[in-house]
This record gives C-alpha cells, structure tokens and sequence, in this order.
C-alpha cells in the first residue's frame, strides 16, 4: 500500500457502522456557533457514499417542513458522534440520485434486513 | 534560509480537533547530509550544500563522484544550497545528517519546487484571457487573443506581450506555508494546502527565519 493510504487511514480513528445506500440513518453532530457548540440530529436516507479511507464522505437526504435538505458528511470528521442505522433498505443502486425526480409515497424505500457486520469501516 | 530536500508524495485531508477539514501535502524530506560548506574565504558566499537520495555510484557522473569522494561521502542524486548565517554554518560539518527535527509544527516556511508542464498553451490558459464569442457571427477564431498592437506607429510588437506559448514546468516558490504535523520516524511533513510540482517531483521546504 502506498504511504499516501497508509497516513490517511491513520487519521481514522473511530468506528462507524456498516450502513449503505438506501439505508435510514440518523446521524449526531455538533454545531459550533461562535462560542458555543450544540448538539444536532439529522435524520434521512443516504443516497451516496464516495471517496476512500479518510476523504470518504456520504449525503442524506431529508424532507423537513415540506423542503427537502440534502447533507453531505465526511465520515470520519470530528464532528459526527454518532450514526444510528434506524432502518435498512434494498435499492438496486449506489447512487439515489432518481429520488430527487420522485414525490411523495414513491420515494419510500424498500425495507431490507441484512445481517449486521461489525465495523467494516465502508 | 536553512531547509532540507524532499519528495512530495501527494494530497489527502486532516481534520482539526474542531472538525474543521483541511487539504495537506505530504512530503517525504530527508533525511540530508551534508555534502560541502561554502565560506566567504574559500567560494565568496555562506551556503551549506545539502545532498538527497543515495543512489549506487555508478548512476552519477565522474566530477559528481570525484566531489563526494573528496569528503568521503556517499553519493546522493540532488543537491541543493541553502544560503544560511554564519553561526548556523558552524553548528554542522561536512557529513553531518539533517532530518525533519530542524522544522517544528505550526512553522511558517517556503516551498520551491517544479510546477507542471502544460506544454504550448493558448492565451486562455496561459494568461487567463477571455477568448471571443461562441456566437454572434464569431469566425475562424474563438480562443485567440485579438489585437497584438497597433499599425505603422511603433511598427512592432512591445516586449512582454501576453501570447501563447510554453507554460508550466519553471521553478515556483509558495511562501508562507504552514507545517501542519511532523511525522519524524518516517521523515514526514505534512504541509497544510498545496505546493508546486507532479508527485515524486523535488521540493525543497526552507525555513523563512
């Protein structure tokens, strides 16, 4: 492996669950606003994952108060506290991008159940 | 200013503790050794001459081979002077071995190295020239320049007119950069944003005090 893999997978250093497209997700991240950090929970389906090691980032998408909000994370920042899998779904993709031409009840995701691996860090 | 040589590697992210993310290069440096002292008295300038990457002495040429063989040094493939104060020429001799320990973390300092070859380029890329328009019954020409000057009053082109040409592969120094962590076991440094050059090219990373 090339030293350029080898110190970025260094600067992991902490374990996500194994979730993927499709998947529900709630994630746990803090906010600092001038002085102060708060904490904030964003809620939705991760429609992309891309990148490798510690430039790996994913998007989730949300439909809050009728607006949807797409976010993009990096993996491993800091920031992120904690990601919850609150729902497995089965998508014959890897990027959910043709949700964003649907409305209302096509855009649900079928529900999957897969056996949950430990901390493969992908 | 006092530095060492070294090889840049590539880019990747660091994440600061307050999640900012940040660009980084690595680069490989050093370690050095040094290869010859110049003094006023003997070369009339200060510059310490440093040496990178042993090579087998039968990849470099006989005058190169003759100057290492004179200190007894191994043979290196890239030299490079660093202009350095008197006292700083004291502290070391010729053999003596520079790594990473010489730059600290949070240090400001300069990066030279070769930029990219882009071969001949057009006015747009060379020089960031706005071309002419797609459209609007534009013929023939759609990336040039336009107007090189004016007629019989000077009857020639001025010198330093911005045209087309070679671009890219000249030595360029990026000042004011910041080392972000010193990795000293595998001779590391990681500068926070970019420096000039193709990966596996020669930089050299100088302190600026």
């Amino acid at each position: 492996m090339d030293i350029l893999q080898i110190v970025g997978n260094e600067g992991i250093n902490k374990e996500v669950p194994d979730f993927r497209q499709g998947d529900t997700i709630k994630v746990h991240f803090t906010i600092h606003e001038m002085e102060k950090t708060r904490k904030q929970l964003f809620q939705g389906i991760v429609i992309q994952k891309r990148g490798n090691g510690i430039n790996k980032t994913f998007t989730v998408r949300k439909i809050s108060h009728g607006i949807v909000v797409e976010k993009i994370f990096p993996l491993y920042s800091p920031l992120i506290k904690k990601i919850e899998i609150v729902q497995q779904g089965q998508v014959r993709r890897a990027k959910l991008f043709y949700l964003r031409k649907l409305r209302g009840k096509s855009t649900k995701v079928k529900r999957a159940k897969r056996t949950q691996s430990k901390n493969t860090n992908n | 200013m006092l530095g060492l040589i070294g090889k840049k590697i590539g880019m990747t992210r660091a994440f600061y503790e307050s999640g900012d993310s940040i660009p980084v290069t690595l680069i490989q440096a050093g370690p050095c050794t040094v290869t010859q002292l110049k003094s006023i008295d003997t070369d009339g300038y200060i510059t310490i001459q440093l040496g990178f990457n042993e090579v087998k002495d039968n990849k470099l040429n006989k005058p190169l081979l003759g100057h290492f063989k004179k200190n007894k040094l191994n043979s290196f493939k890239f030299l490079k002077e660093f202009k350095v104060e008197n006292k700083v020429l004291k502290k070391y001799k010729s053999g003596s071995v520079l790594n990473t320990s010489i730059f600290k973390v949070n240090e400001i300092v300069k990066v030279t190295g070769t930029s990219k070859g882009k071969g001949f380029a057009g006015v747009m890329k060379r020089h960031k020239f706005h071309g002419k328009n797609m459209t609007h019954g534009t013929h023939e020409s759609f990336r040039g320049g336009g107007s090189i000057g004016q007629c019989a009053t000077p009857s020639r082109v001025f010198r330093g007119k911005k045209m087309s040409g070679h671009m890219g592969n000249q030595t360029v120094t990026v000042k004011n950069l910041t080392i972000f962590k010193i990795d000293k076991e595998r001779n590391l440094i990681f500068i926070k944003g970019a420096i000039p050059g193709h990966r596996n090219s020669i930089v050299t990373i100088r302190k600026i005090k």
